[in-house]
């Protein structure tokens, strides 16, 4: 007994990819996914994806690294260790920023990459797709596919593959697993 | 009329020449990482490592004997290492600029160089850093920049400019290699879906199960952006921080507040031209005339142009200002950086860095590649030569006459600068072997056939 976990097709070009998946969207596709081996403009749009939230992730550490920046500095020249050096007093914030900025900055790269990371589920080293034999060798190189999961709510293999093949899609595989 | 200007389209030569395909982008880029390097590739990286054991041995020595085998002298207590320091983080500065300024900015020539380029930042940067690192003497003692609880309760002093340049380099080092690394993960996708065996599952574990789902595309190039968008205003505060290790002293010919941009312009000057020099090595011994063509030298030789002229304009104003201010010690560093002791590197720097660019405005010699360059070595040594005339000439003529010195660098001084070429070249040919020098992603976004519209326009499928 096979259990089947989507249904891949493979498309021409980036114009009929992005046919596609408009079409998808029009048809109340939820769970499905356009590989391409580059970025598409438009692409988000027409398969009716809302706005990444990965900004506010990056925002809250961001602003998190410059307040633990200004902080750290504070805390160490007029609780930890007052000292004066060259006359300047304890918190002498003025020469804090430079820091202060460069927290911000750091906390806010890491934010940006390992939110990325969060948001895709990366690292997964394995994926139904990848159960293909045409498919990743072709979708970093120079082939645009459509993945359509099996946890869809219209999803029904057959008729699936069948519109996928009806909106341009050729080499339609249905993925399965031993169940 | 103007139904048929409406209808005619303008557009811009191809940034790619020789009719590329994704495919062929992708067979021509990845093929240099799969297949034996060129002869010359080994001869390069034998001359490289051998350069690079000279600077382990010269920091071998370093630590067993001292920092009193550099040519230091009591007024000059900053010699090479830190004209190395500066001179190494400036050069990074052009690859921050390619990958993220121009990329603000939409530039889509920067494509074919960026990876190049922020690979030369990262390898720049750890040059950089080595030499702070290995001039503090103890260097066993280094983790007292870093603000860690020890026995002693002492905490650094964050109100100096040495802690903030050590903070804002260590920040752009991270974001520089995590840049890079973003930028990198569906290259190596690429080569991974091409590999076989154990080369496979260690690109593969590199690669993260990246599948080019639009899904994944989405937060990446936001993450992309952003990441851009952080370190364009980083990588001008770096080396404004790094002039304020200068500015903020009060040696005559560093306390002034022209610093911050100044180093800023020529740090990226400096960087094109390494860039530069790198780049037309790399597309003449692996064939990537196409996609680093004589255009893309043609808009760098452009920036060097802009940047030259305006490090020529600080040389110039720095001299006004010595003048106007009416402050003797002042004029008097800046006539003597002209026509004192060390007026011959005074006169190598204005000769690199102000001359030289200037040849720039003639397009045939923005199109020729052999000019470019030389034109490139040059403006490395004209800023190499700036950060020694900023840091030796200052020091060595402070304000009391029975204090001054002249600074000679010893042999070890020399092998540890040489040395650290072999440290930059050794790591950037490994880069080269093993990983796509060129971003493949970015590079098929600009071919045509990467606008789903192209096809609306009249092009062909």
């Amino acid at each position: 007994m096979k259990k089947p976990l989507g249904v891949l097709a493979e498309f021409s070009s980036s114009a009929t990819l992005m046919y596609a998946a408009e079409n998808l969207r029009d048809n109340g596709y939820k769970k499905f996914d356009c590989h391409s081996p580059f970025p598409i403009h438009g692409m988000d749009a027409a398969m009716g994806m809302k706005r990444s939230h990965l900004g506010f992730i990056i925002a809250f550490f961001a602003i998190l690294g410059g307040l633990i920046g200004f902080g750290l500095q504070s805390w160490s020249h007029s609780i930890a260790y007052p000292i004066i050096i060259s006359g300047k007093p304890y918190f002498a914030w003025q020469s804090y920023i430079i820091i202060t900025f460069e927290l911000f900055v750091l906390f806010a790269a890491f934010a940006a990459v390992f939110g990325m990371f969060k948001l895709n589920r990366l690292p997964m080293f394995h994926h139904p797709v990848f159960y293909s034999d045409r498919f990743s060798p072709k979708v970093t190189n120079d082939g645009f596919y459509v993945s359509i999961e099996a946890n869809d709510p219209k999803f029904e293999p057959d008729s699936t593959a069948d519109f996928l093949k009806s909106i341009g899609g050729s080499n339609v595989e249905i993925l399965e697993e031993d169940a | 009329m103007s139904n048929t200007i409406k209808n005619s389209h303008i557009s811009d030569p191809p940034l790619i020449i020789g009719n590329q395909t994704f495919k062929s982008i992708t067979d021509s880029i990845s093929r240099i990482t799969e297949i034996k390097p060129p002869k010359e590739w080994y001869i390069f990286f034998g001359l490289a490592v051998s350069v690079l054991l000279i600077l382990l041995g010269s920091i071998g020595y370093l630590f067993w004997e001292g920092v009193g085998i550099w040519g230091l002298n009591n007024p000059v207590g900053w010699g090479w290492a830190i004209v190395n320091f500066v001179f190494w983080v400036g050069i990074g500065h052009a690859g921050t600029l390619i990958s993220a300024i121009l990329f603000l900015f939409r530039q889509k020539w920067r494509t074919s160089i960026n990876r190049f380029a922020e690979s030369m930042t990262l390898f720049a940067v750890i040059c950089a850093l080595l030499f702070p690192a290995i001039h503090v003497g103890r260097v066993w003692l280094i983790y007292y920049f870093f603000p860690v609880p020890n026995q002693m309760g002492m905490w650094p002093n964050f109100r100096s400019p040495l802690l903030w340049d050590f903070f804002a380099v260590g920040t752009y080092f991270t974001v520089s290699l995590l840049f890079w690394y973003t930028g990198l993960i569906p290259d190596l996708a690429t080569l991974r879906d091409r590999a076989k065996g154990l080369r496979k599952k260690v690109l593969g574990f590199f690669a993260i199960g990246w599948r080019g789902g639009n899904r994944q595309w989405q937060h990446y190039e936001l993450a992309y952006l952003v990441l851009a968008g952080l370190s364009a205003p980083l990588v001008l505060s770096v080396h404004s921080v790094v002039s304020s290790d200068f500015a903020t002293g009060i040696i005559p010919g560093w306390h002034s507040t022209i610093f911050p941009p100044y180093f800023v312009a020529g740090a990226i000057f400096s960087g094109f031209a390494m860039v530069m020099t790198l780049a037309i090595v790399a597309r003449k011994v692996y064939n990537l005339e196409h996609f680093i063509t004589v255009k893309h030298l043609s808009l760098m030789a452009k920036v060097m142009l802009l940047t030259g002229s305006m490090v020529g304009y600080s040389y110039a104003m720095e001299f006004f200002i010595a003048w106007y201010s009416g402050n003797g010690f002042e004029s008097f560093a800046f006539i003597n950086r002209a026509l004192g002791n060390y007026a011959w590197a005074y006169w190598i720097m204005v000769s690199c860095n102000v001359i030289v660019p200037q040849f720039f405005w003639s397009k045939r010699l923005r199109n020729n590649v052999a000019f470019l360059f030389v034109a490139s070595i040059l403006v490395n040594v004209g800023m190499w030569f700036e950060r020694f005339v900023i840091v030796v000439t200052s020091l060595a003529r402070d304000y009391l006459p029975s204090s001054w010195d002249y600074f000679s660098p010893t042999i070890w001084d020399i092998m540890t600068f040489i040395g650290s070429f072999g440290l930059f070249f050794t790591l950037f040919l490994l880069f080269i072997r093993f990983l796509p020098m060129i971003a493949m992603a970015e590079v098929k976004t600009v071919l045509p056939e990467a606008d789903p519209h192209h096809q609306d326009n009249g092009g062909k499928s």
